[in-house]
C-alpha cells in the first residue's frame, strides 16, 4: 500500500501559543486511521493544519509525494483532501439539498453532482426525506449524517472526520460509525479524530494516540485497544 | 386629494433606496465589511453616467448596459486591491476598524476628486421624458419615476434570482453564512468578496441611472443615499436581503405620504422617529436575527 498522506515533523498552532510539537503521521491509500487523544491534545489543530485552516510553523504535510502545506485551504479541498469539522458547521439558512449542492460547488466535481447525490440519499435517506428543510433545524444526528454527505459530494481522496461522534445519543453514534465503515469499504481513505477511543480503535486499522500535541504512541489499532496504557487512560478499565 | 401619486412615487424611491441598500447588505452580509464609501460609489455612477448622457445623447436606460458591467469591475477591483491587503492585515484582530476607516477615507477622495473635476454645479440630465406625466383618471404619475419603479424592481428579482439558483450565488451565500466552511467547500472566498463588491457597485449603476432624469447630480449626492440605505439595512436587519426590501418601501412610504401632510424637514424627523421605535422594540430590525 502506498501512504496517501504523509506529515512530517510538523509543528502549528495559534499565533503565539504552539499546539503541535514534530507530529509524524502517515495515512495509506484504502486504510481508517484513527487519531485518537483526550479534550485540548491538539486533535482539531491538527485536522485545521491539515485542511489549511493553521499554517505549518515547522515540518512538510505532503498529499500524493507533493507538498501542500502551503496552499490556501480553499486549494487544498480542491486536491480532495476533505473535512467534516467539528460541530458539523453546516450552512445554517441553507436547506439539506442546498448544502449539498454546495458540497459539489468545485468545477471538477460538478460532473458527478448528480450521481453523487443520488447514492447520498439512497446512503441517507433521512437527508432525502428532509431535502427542502433548513438545516438549522435539523436533530443533532440529522445535522452530521448532512455534513459527512456535504463531503462526500466533494470526492474526497481522503476524508477527514474531526469527532463525528460528538454530542450523539449511544445510538445514533454506532450509526455514525457504521456509516464510517460502509464509505471506506467503498473506497475512500478515512482519518478519523476521536475521542470516543474504543469505537475508533475498534473500527481503525492503525491508531495514533495524541498527547499534549506530541504522538505519544502509534501502532495497529489491534494492538493499542489491548495496550495496559491505553486501557487504563482511554478505556477506563 | 389623493394619495396615489405620492404612494406611487414613495414606492418607486423606497425601491431605490432598496436597491442601494441591497449592495450595501451584499458586501456586508458576505464580508462583514460596512462599505462608508458606499455613497461615493453611487454618486461615481451617476457623475460618469451624467458625463456619458451629456455627450452622447444616448437613453439613460440603456447606458445601464455600459455603466454597469463598468461599475461592477470598479468594484471588483476596489475589493481586489484597496480593501483586501488591509481585511488581510487584520485578519487576526477581533475589532477590525482599519476596513472602515479605509471606506470612510476612500469616501472623502472620491467625493473631492469630483469636485475638483466635475464642479459643486447641481445638474440634472434633462431627457425628452424627464417632465412626461401619465393621467390615470385623476391621478398623474411621473415617467421617470414609473419607469424606475420597474426597472429597481426588475433588477432586484434578477438580483434574488442570481443567489437563489446560480452557482456563483450559492457561493456567496455560502461565503456569508460561514467562510471557513465555505473554504473547505474549495470556495475562494477573496474571489466571492471580489464578485460581491462588484456586484454592489454594479446595482448602484442601475440606482444611478435611474435617478439621473429625475435628480440632480452633485458630488455630495451620495450623502443622502447612503444614509437612506444605512437605515433601510438596519430597519430590516443586517444582512437580510428581504429585510432591505421591506425597508426600502417603508421608508420611501413614510417620506412622500408624509410629505403630503408636513413639510420636508418633518418628514425626515418621522423617518428617524419610526426608524428608532423599530430598533427599540427588536433591535436586530425587522427580519435580523438576534446577535449572539
Amino acid at each position: 500500500m502506498s501512504k496517501l498522506l504523509e506529515i512530517e515533523g510538523v509543528c502549528s498552532g495559534y499565533g503565539d501559543v504552539k499546539v503541535l510539537h514534530d507530529i509524524n503521521l502517515y495515512v495509506e491509500e484504502g486504510e481508517i486511521l484513527s487519531v485518537v487523544g483526550a479534550n485540548g491534545a491538539g486533535k482539531t489543530t491538527l485536522m485545521r493544519t491539515i485542511s489549511g485552516q493553521l499554517p505549518t510553523t515547522a515540518g512538510e504535510i505532503r498529499f500524493m509525494g507533493e507538498a501542500v502545506n502551503h496552499l490556501p485551504a480553499y486549494k487544498i479541498a480542491e486536491r480532495g483532501i476533505i473535512q467534516v469539522p467539528e460541530g458539523r458547521r453546516l450552512f445554517p439558512y441553507m436547506t439539506v439539498h442546498e448544502n449539498l449542492l454546495i458540497g459539489s460547488t468545485m468545477k471538477h466535481v460538478r460532473a458527478s453532482r448528480e450521481k453523487n447525490l443520488q447514492y447520498i440519499y439512497q446512503l441517507l435517506p433521512r437527508l432525502k426525506e428532509r431535502e427542502r428543510q433548513v438545516a438549522s433545524t435539523l436533530s443533532g444526528g440529522e445535522q452530521q449524517m448532512l455534513a459527512i454527505g456535504r463531503a462526500l459530494m466533494e470526492n474526497p481522496r481522503i476524508l477527514m472526520l474531526d469527532e463525528p461522534s460528538l454530542g450523539l445519543s449511544p445510538l445514533l453514534v454506532s450509526t455514525v460509525f457504521e456509516l464510517v465503515q460502509t464509505i471506506a469499504k467503498a473506497g475512500t481513505t478515512v482519518l478519523l479524530v476521536e475521542q470516543n477511543v474504543k469505537q475508533a480503535l475498534k473500527i481503525s486499522s492503525r491508531a495514533y494516540v495524541l498527547e499534549n500535541g506530541v504522538v505519544a504512541m502509534n501502532g495497529p489499532s489491534s494492538e493499542l485497544i489491548d495496550n495496559p496504557y491505553v486501557k487504563k487512560a482511554f478505556l477506563g478499565l | 386629494m389623493s394619495l396615489m401619486p405620492s404612494i406611487i412615487n414613495g414606492a418607486s424611491m423606497g425601491a431605490i433606496y432598496r436597491l442601494i441598500a441591497m449592495g450595501l447588505t451584499l458586501i456586508f452580509g458576505t464580508m462583514r465589511v460596512t462599505n462608508f464609501a458606499h455613497g461615493a460609489m453611487l454618486m461615481l455612477s451617476m457623475i460618469t453616467a451624467y458625463s456619458v448622457w451629456a455627450a452622447t445623447g444616448i437613453n439613460p436606460y440603456l447606458l445601464i448596459v455600459i455603466i454597469g458591467p463598468l461599475m461592477f469591475f470598479v468594484g471588483y477591483a476596489t475589493q481586489l486591491f484597496l480593501i483586501r491587503p488591509v481585511l488581510k492585515a487584520e485578519s487576526d484582530k477581533n475589532d477590525p476598524i482599519g476596513v472602515l476607516l479605509l471606506t470612510a477615507g476612500f469616501s472623502i477622495v472620491l467625493e473631492n476628486l469630483a469636485l475638483m473635476i466635475f464642479g459643486a454645479d447641481y445638474r440634472m440630465a434633462q431627457t425628452d421624458f424627464s417632465n412626461t406625466v401619465f393621467t390615470f383618471g385623476r391621478t398623474s404619475l411621473s415617467a421617470p419615476r414609473l419607469y424606475g419603479l420597474i426597472i429597481t424592481l426588475v433588477v432586484s428579482a434578477l438580483l434574488w434570482a442570481f443567489l437563489q439558483c446560480t452557482e456563483p450565488g450559492r457561493q456567496l451565500r455560502a461565503t456569508g453564512q460561514d467562510r471557513n466552511t465555505a473554504a473547505l467547500m474549495g470556495i475562494n472566498s477573496e474571489q466571492t468578496f471580489a464578485v460581491a463588491f462588484g456586484i454592489s457597485t454594479a446595482l448602484l449603476a442601475v440606482a444611478g441611472l435611474v435617478l439621473l432624469p429625475f435628480y440632480y447630480v452633485t458630488p455630495s449626492v451620495g450623502n443622502v443615499f447612503q444614509t437612506r440605505a444605512f437605515i433601510v439595512v438596519v430597519l430590516g436587519g443586517l444582512g437580510s436581503v428581504p429585510g432591505a426590501l421591506v425597508g426600502g418601501i417603508i421608508i420611501g412610504l413614510i417620506e412622500t405620504v408624509a410629505a403630503q401632510f408636513m413639510t420636508a424637514s418633518v418628514t425626515s424627523v418621522l423617518i428617524y422617529l419610526v426608524f428608532l421605535i423599530v430598533l427599540f422594540v427588536k433591535p436586530s430590525g425587522l427580519f435580523g436575527t438576534p446577535f449572539h
